[in-house]
């Protein structure tokens, strides 16, 4: 599995892509660094870029990803080694490439910036590790929605309408049905739903680090509240982790079933 | 060597193959043949354990496939489509499967030489040519001395040179004792290489034999024609078919 980790890893970091993506970040983290010089306003912006744009990149090349190493995967099939450990291999070599663009393209200028010795290094290491997830959670989602659709344009498609769900639809049929059931006590539906979104999980656990309360929102406060920002982040943590192993064994059962 | 019994596969509603019984058991080079869409290549894969079969059996040096995955360091790919990842070099290729393979090839230097693809190590397989990245894929299924080598269409965008490269490589590894199965479109190439050949139709073998007794049985001289009268539905005639045939011919006058 590592070996197929390895050469996928390097084939993606070499793609024009990944240094798009990353001098994206760069330019992104630089520019705010050096106009705000607010460490603490500047991982609340960048948040909100990663918080969209880490899910719908790692959703498209994952994507991409599978449907143009088909063949390979063929030859790799024909191989004297088991299927699970070809496809793990080549999903942790996405997760990880889009992984190291985002901490070289965010990390690098935060480090320059000299956010080491100051007092919010760990607001900076937050947003990191939810970028990191982030991104293993939506490429392992799509790697497995490809690996399910033969029909590349179907494929993409549902994966792309996943990540709009997680990162559109479900904060409004969420507002809306904390509207329509204001009578009633809704802090552990509020609790329950933000398990469900990946993204809403990254945001609460950002925002509790943080600790600003006016961008807390809803869920954030709630949560803050019931479980304090200890558990809350425990919680958090812990449901971000089984959307990476969720998706993640979905690929290897759709893999081991599947013809080729 | 393969033994493959009463093997079927579907593809959703779509039968490609249903209830292929064959085996290959002596080496030599068996030709594949068949139209588009006939099911070669899912043969191949089935044998390699990439299709999985709805129903039948396929043993390999005499045992059941299903499930295993060691008996594939024994077997030799050369795949249909010669693609590779975009932004690997030729020679982190060769190095990647030598890798999966725990294996040093013994060939590689030579086929290299071979197909003159030195001056190609450092590029990026994205940026080679069709044909150049076939002989990349020959390289890589040659490269060890497997004693079972399958090839889905190893013409596929040859240029003279390397076709003939190709052929004196297939007779090489023929005179070693192994057993090589090869899907084509091109009738020269059988009828020059293969010692018998498989016909596959409509999910069955219509015919598995040598030449001489394909053409004989189709009373053709030439392996185009028998081929021709096969897919325009003649029954052939072994045996007793002369009877049938000199009944046809009389009714024909
Ligand atoms: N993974 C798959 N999913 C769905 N259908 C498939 C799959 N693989 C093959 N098929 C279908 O099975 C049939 C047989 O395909 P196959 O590739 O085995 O044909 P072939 O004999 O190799 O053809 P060709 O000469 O064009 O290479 C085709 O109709 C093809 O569309
Ligand atoms: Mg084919």
């Amino acid at each position: 599995m590592l070996k197929i980790l390895k050469y996928s890893f390097f084939d993606l970091m070499r793609s024009r892509w990944a240094y798009i993506y990353t001098a994206f970040f760069l330019l992104l983290t630089v520019s705010l660094l050096w106009l705000s010089g607010d460490i603490a306003k500047v991982v609340a912006s960048l948040m909100n870029v990663i918080l969209v744009l880490a899910p719908l990149i790692a959703t498209m090349f994952g994507v991409m990803y599978y449907y143009n190493s088909r063949e390979f995967t063929e030859l790799l099939l024909s191989q004297p080694i088991r299927r699970r450990h070809i496809f793990f291999g080549q999903y942790l070599g996405l997760a990880l490439s889009l992984s190291l663009s985002l901490l070289l393209g965010v990390g690098l200028p935060f480090v320059v910036y000299g956010v080491w010795g100051s007092a919010e290094v760990w607001d900076f290491m937050m947003l990191l590790v939810v970028g990191v997830f982030l991104s293993f959670i939506f490429s392992a989602l799509s790697f497995f929605i490809a690996l399910r659709n033969e029909n590349r344009i179907k494929g993409f498609g549902l994966a792309i309408l996943v990540w709009l769900f997680f990162a559109v639809i479900y904060d409004g049929l969420f507002l809306l049905a904390l509207s329509l059931f204001s009578d009633y006590p809704l802090e552990n539906f509020a609790i329950g739903a933000s398990l469900f979104n990946p993204i809403d999980l990254s945001r609460v656990l950002i925002l509790l680090k943080l600790d600003i309360s006016a961008l807390m929102g809803y869920t954030g406060a709630v949560i803050q509240k019931f479980l304090g920002t200890a558990l809350g982040m425990a919680v958090s943590m812990a449901a971000l982790s089984v959307w990476v192993l969720l998706p993640a064994w979905g690929i290897q059962h759709v893999a081991k079933h599947k013809d080729f | 060597m393969i033994t493959i019994d009463n093997l079927h596969k579907s593809f959703g509603r779509q039968p490609v193959l249903s209830g292929v019984t064959l085996s290959f058991d002596r080496p030599g080079i068996y030709a594949i043949l068949g139209p588009n869409g006939s099911g070669k290549t899912t043969l191949i894969k089935s044998i390699l354990g990439m299709a999985i079969p709805d129903k039948g059996q396929i043993l390999f040096q005499g045992k059941d496939i299903r499930g295993q995955w060691h008996y594939r360091r024994q077997i030799d790919y050369l795949p249909q489509i010669a693609r590779f990842p975009d932004n690997l070099r030729v020679s982190e290729l060769l190095a990647m499967i030598e890798d999966i393979r725990e294996e040093k090839p013994q060939a590689m230097g030579r086929l290299i030489e071979l197909f003159g693809l030195q001056p190609y190590l450092d590029k990026r397989l994205g940026n080679l040519s069709g044909g150049t990245r076939q002989k990349v894929n020959l390289v890589q299924a040659f490269m060890y001395d497997s004693p079972v080598i399958i090839l889905d269409e190893p013409t596929n965008g040859l240029d003279p040179v390397a076709l003939i490269r190709l052929k004196g490589l297939l007779h090489e590894e023929k005179e070693k004792g192994k057993l090589l199965l090869a899907t084509t479109h091109i009738m020269n190439f059988v009828e020059e290489m293969a010692d018998e050949v498989v016909f596959l139709l409509e999910g069955h073998i219509h015919f598995k034999g040598s030449l001489d007794s394909l053409k004989r049985q189709y009373n053709e001289t030439s392996l185009e024609r028998a081929i021709a009268r096969i897919l325009q539905g003649e029954p052939g005639f072994s045996a007793n078919g002369h009877i049938k045939q000199a009944v046809r011919l009389a009714v024909r006058r």
